[in-house]
């Protein structure tokens, strides 16, 4: 049917044989849920998920100057990154908004895998070859995606499931660092991050074997009530955890600084963006996103509107049903003089205004 | 796997069923195969009592997760009675769609409008057909 025309990822008869419901996801046929979101949701937190994230785009960048190169162009100061270490950063554009946040891995000393979101990857690339081209800098960049397959296993037994794929030293892999290493005598990159606010990791390996590995993974979790999980669940997890989707709570309007992302962007360096970032915080922010909690009855979803009182404040830009919290939460870009936590608001929902207001994110936070 | 179509009341082509009370009212709620298709429903909104709505017209909505969803009554008439039941336990409607899933009860308006809704044989068929 129309799918035939959407990008697949290597594990798409998978899903397709697991009654996955398939939706068009920025061009990619993606499933969505392969039983229900909340299942899958639960699983996720308290057992293991296990997600195909292989739509995810990987560039890798490498020479001399691919430290300068990278600096320039990202908010994070990438000067004591450490090789084996993960950075989250924004990629912005002249105007200081947001073009993507994607994760830097210092893989070795000029060296750099920069991982970004699938339905940007095009824009990242572009705009990274293009000012790699202006400014002359002596590094080579490559769109390694097609050959890149990715998965996330998510979830409290992460660690005992990927522990039944490859030993390795789990005790000194910190958050945010990675290993490289081999699976199914394959190199592969095993990240302990994650979408989720769980334990877990982030696994690249060839794209020819990446449904080995998914076999192999949902094979060792099943006694442990391991779950695919779909992009449903995904949006749930990432939102109770307070992280952020490009596309829907950034884009290229929105700078840094109205996203709770003050804390990757480093004023102390040069970069792209920045001249804007300095007037900008000088002028005074106008917006902010803020989370919401609904204290009545209704679930506000994405382009809602947002009102004190009588006044229109702002626009959704997430919500949904939260199944750990068991209420409808959001995020919200309203006017900065209502960001305080315990605000009151009231959001349009078809005909009704319904009562919220605003809390501290993460909405969810696991236990360690 | 979806229920048993129930042969005791009418179907429309958006999988909304009407039920005939007898008394001039009829019970109205959502097949199987849609609370199938939407899974995890999370939230429904409800109309209020004395509403009143023509064929086709939206009634009432029911919220999954990742959807929202207008429910088209498949009669014209005035609503009478919700189920309250469900803005506690919304998931009712997945539990149990042809009964404790009903969701409201309308006045007819025009009892003839029911015959002109396909009977259970005539929506199995037509599920079978949207199949392929």
């Amino acid at each position: 049917m129309w799918f035939g025309k959407m990008r697949k990822t290597p594990l798409y008869e998978k899903h397709v044989a697991l009654n996955a419901k398939i939706i068009d996801f920025g061009g990619w046929a993606m499933p969505v849920q392969y039983t229900n979101v909340i299942e899958e949701h639960k699983s996720t937190r308290n057992a293991a998920g296990l997600f195909d994230i292989c739509h995810m785009g990987e560039f890798a960048v490498k020479g001399p100057q691919s430290f300068d190169l990278l600096q320039l162009v990202l908010t994070r100061n990438l000067q004591n990154q450490e090789i084996g270490q993960v950075k989250l950063s924004a990629l912005l554009n002249n105007e200081g908004c947001i073009i993507d946040d994607l994760t830097v891995y210092k893989l070795k000393k000029d060296y750099y895998m920069l991982v970004t979101n699938a339905a940007i990857r095009e824009s990242d690339w572009q705009w990274i070859k293009s000012v790699r081209t202006e400014k002359g800098f002596n590094c080579t960049l490559e769109d390694i995606s097609d050959q890149t397959g990715k998965l996330d296993l998510q979830g409290p037994f992460a660690q005992e499931i990927m522990q039944e794929l490859i030993d390795l030293d789990y005790g000194n892999l910190r958050f945010y660092h990675f290993t490289e290493t081999k699976l199914l005598n394959h190199p592969a990159i095993i990240s302990r991050s994650g979408y989720t606010g769980e334990d877990g990791f982030e696994i690249y390996a060839p794209a020819n074997i990446i449904g080995d590995i998914w076999d192999k993974l949902l094979a060792a979790g099943t006694n442990k009530g391991i779950k695919p999980v779909g992009l449903g669940a995904r949006d749930t997890l990432r939102l109770e955890a307070g992280m952020l989707l490009n596309g829907q709570d950034m884009s290229e309007n929105i700078s840094p600084l109205e996203v709770p992302y003050g804390w990757i962007v480093d004023m102390d360096k040069e970069f792209i963006g920045a001249e804007a970032l300095v007037a900008l915080k000088k002028s005074g922010l106008q917006k902010k996103l803020a989370g919401f909690a609904m204290t009545g009855r209704g679930i506000a979803r994405h382009g809602y509107k947002v009102y004190q009182s009588d006044k229109e404040i702002g626009i959704v830009t997430s919500g949904t049903f939260a199944p750990t919290l068991n209420k409808a939460i959001g995020l919200a870009f309203v006017d900065i003089t209502c960001t305080a936590p315990d605000t009151e608001i009231s959001i349009a929902i078809r005909d009704t205004m319904c009562p919220a207001k605003i809390v501290k994110i993460p909405f969810y936070k696991r236990q360690k | 796997m979806s229920k048993q179509t129930p042969a005791d009341r009418r179907y429309s082509r958006d999988h909304e069923w009407a039920k005939d009370n007898g008394d001039g009212t009829a019970l109205i709620g959502i097949s199987d195969y849609a609370q199938e298709m939407l899974t995890d429903i999370v939230f429904v909104e409800l109309p209020a009592i004395g509403k009143k709505v023509a064929k086709g017209a939206p009634v009432a909505v029911v919220e999954s997760v990742k959807s929202v969803s207008d429910v088209y009554t498949p009669v014209s008439g005035e609503v009478v009675a919700v189920n309250n039941k469900l803005e506690e336990d919304p998931a009712l409607i997945n539990k149990d769609a042809f009964g404790e899933g009903w969701i409201v009860q309308m006045r007819l308006a025009n009892a003839a409008e029911l015959s002109s809704l396909m009977d259970a044989a005539a929506y199995d068929l037509f599920l079978q057909e949207g199949k392929h």
